[in-house]
């Protein structure tokens, strides 16, 4: 057998482990989302019911929607300002100086630093903060949690529309500059328009980041299985659910649970699969 | 090329059951391994207990604090030789065990009444209090009903936050087993359960979660295993019992919840106890292990093992060791009992203890 060949069949049996793995976590996912359907039907996804006592048991995802859903947006919002600044300012303005490269190398960080030293962060350094503002008692809520995870997908953000900023070709910029342009009409006239697909594909990957974001947002975000009340109210997620209650499940509350997890799957892949779109035009 | 494939395959799955198998006779043949898995109220008295029961040449043992409801799908998947829980098993869960089950109590452990109110430290709560406060319906703290029970204490005006387990719970079972027995209105609107439908506060996850929440945020009142507080120095409710006294929560007025008649296979909620020294909100914590202990490919030594561990588990040094880390001993007539059950375990039909 030659080194060729081998080479061939390795690669292509560890893809098709990565294919099988895939395939059986959604299967896996599908079974045992399965009782929880069957005993709710749609209702499951319309009723932000979440009774686990014995007797009573009745779930639904709906609360746990609604949290996801509220905290990514909110965290996207408060991201893209920070993120765009940040990103023209590495790629166009301070293009190739020092001071840049610091800046990228920063933001780089700050993508590596893990979940729960964010939601430690939150939870002792930003949350009696928050009750200082005087907006909420405690801190715990929505929007505390919204403003963690904003500071978390701001990498990732950042370093990708970085990338496409600077992908914007010189030819187009120099010859702006050459009509007399100014820096600032450079940048909001050639730049910001060709690189922009590219931009909105960053941040629509940054929100799917966001929906899926754990530990740091069950940290702040109070925990309660209600439809949030307002910004500052309690709330939970889908990811953070899961996380809180899987140990101690079992029967139908299991497989609630692997429900929520099959629609977070299914809302992420949808949104990666927007982006993906969005990137695919681009180029 | 599909050949090929194959045999590739072929050696992986070799490769790979070879060392599976390697691993294990070799861990055989040092010492005996158990392993057990369960309840994470109990674990650090488990932890400490097996972490001493090995050094002193006993087997090693692991345990997966994985929670109660986990330990008991464990040890119904016979993958573990010994399970804990905080809850009995119902006679439904029982039932869909491959085998008869025994239950051994192994210490108490109270669930307390954690505050943070400044300038408080010696807050009184009855069950009407607890059930108002909990269920969202007192939601100040200088309101007149918690006036009303500690006369001359200077309780702040602060909004109440409660704070409850995010998570299933052993600690909520017990909480709201003795909340039920004492409240009407909770039974009807929350019920018993390891999770439950909170109708106001904030959730933290595990013991450490809600304690930390508690002594982070001023105005806050939570349940919390009684080592937790402790440990961290949080103040402690005194609760009035069924005797209507106000008592401390101390290992002795734990241990005396379990001073009465209980059943013969001491399945039963200590919560509420008719003795006047007991405080209320206190339970056993059980290894529940199969009686007949020749399954599968349980060997007989690992039988006898689990067995001597469990025995040892209930004696006096490790009953010692259990209050070391703040949880009650055994009343005598207890550990009596847990003997009687641990005789009765048999491997083959003969009886492992002789």
């Amino acid at each position: 057998m030659s080194g060729d060949r081998v080479t061939k069949v390795l690669l292509f049996i560890s893809s098709l482990t990565i294919l099988l793995l895939s395939a059986g976590i959604v299967i896996s996912l599908f079974g045992g989302a399965l009782p929880a359907f069957r005993e709710f039907g749609f209702r499951f996804i319309t009723s932000s019911a979440w009774n686990p006592t014995a007797g009573s048991e009745e779930y639904g995802a709906m609360s746990f929607i609604a949290g996801t859903v509220i905290t990514s947006i909110l965290a996207l919002i408060i991201c893209i300002p920070m993120a765009f600044s940040t990103s023209l300012f590495i790629a166009e303005y301070y293009n190739g100086t020092r001071t840049s490269g610091i800046l990228r190398s920063l933001v780089d960080l700050l993508a590596g630093i893990p979940s729960i030293v964010y939601g430690f962060w939150g939870f002792y350094a930003l949350r009696p903060l928050m009750v200082a503002t005087g907006l909420t008692d405690q801190g715990f809520g929505v929007f505390t949690a919204s403003l963690v995870l904003a500071i978390m997908i701001v990498p990732y953000a950042t370093s990708l529309s970085a990338e496409i900023i600077s992908m914007v070709p010189a030819e187009l910029k120099e010859a702006a500059y050459s009509l007399g342009a100014t820096r600032r009409e450079v940048i909001f006239s050639v730049v910001i328009p060709s690189a922009r697909s590219g931009i909105i594909a960053s941040f629509i990957l940054a929100l799917g980041r966001a929906l899926g974001e754990t530990m740091a947002v069950t940290m702040l975000i109070g925990n309660a299985n209600v439809i949030p009340k307002g910004l500052f109210a309690p709330g939970n997620t889908m990811a953070s659910v899961i996380a809180n209650q899987f140990g101690e499940a079992s029967g139908l509350k299991m497989s609630a649970l692997i429900a929520i997890g099959l629609l977070l799957f299914l809302i992420t892949a949808l949104v990666n699969y927007l982006g993906k779109l969005i990137i695919k035009r681009f180029a | 090329m599909k050949n090929q494939i194959f045999i590739l395959m072929a050696a992986m799955v070799l490769l790979l059951v070879s060392c599976g198998g390697g691993g294990s006779t070799t861990g055989k043949q040092k010492q005996i391994t158990l392993s057990a898995a369960g309840a994470t109220f109990p674990q650090p008295f488990y932890n400490l207990a097996f972490k001493k029961y090995n050094e002193a040449g006993g087997p090693l043992i692991n345990y997966g604090g994985i929670g109660s409801g986990g330990g008991i799908k464990s040890l119904r998947d016979q993958i573990v030789d010994f399970a804990a829980t905080d809850a009995y098993l119902s006679d439904a869960e029982l039932a869909e065990m491959p085998g008869e089950v025994v239950h051994i109590p192994t210490c108490i452990g109270a669930v307390v009444i954690a505050y943070n109110l400044p300038g408080v430290t010696d807050l009184q709560l009855t069950p009407e209090l607890l059930e108002g406060i909990f269920l969202g319906n007192i939601k100040k703290w200088n309101d007149p009903k918690i006036l009303a029970a500690n006369p001359g204490l200077a309780v702040p005006d602060m909004e109440i936050t409660v704070v409850y387990r995010s998570d299933g719970s052993g600690t909520t079972y017990i909480f709201s087993d003795y909340m039920s027995k004492v409240s009407p209105a909770w039974k009807a609107q929350l019920g018993t359960g390891k999770a439950l439908n909170w109708p106001a506060g904030i959730g933290a996850k595990g013991n450490p979660g809600v304690s930390g929440t508690i002594s982070q945020s001023q105005g806050s009142i939570g349940y919390i295993g009684y080592e937790y507080a402790f440990a961290q120095k949080i103040p402690m409710a005194k609760v009035m019992n069924s005797a209507g006294l106000f008592i401390e929560p101390t290992l002795e007025s734990f241990t005396a919840a379990a001073a009465a008649e209980m059943p013969a296979d001491t399945r039963v909620m200590l919560t509420n106890s008719p003795n006047p020294a007991a405080y209320p909100i206190t339970s056993f914590t059980w290894i529940i292990m199969y009686k007949e202990l020749a399954y599968g490919k349980h060997s007989s030594e690992a039988a006898e093992a689990a067995v001597k561990t469990v025995k040892w588990l209930t004696g006096e040094e490790a009953q010692a060791i259990a209050t070391s880390v703040h949880y009650a001993a055994l009343p005598q007539n207890a550990s009596l009992q847990a003997a009687e059950l641990l005789r009765g375990i048999t491997y083959q039909g003969l009886t492992v203890l002789r």
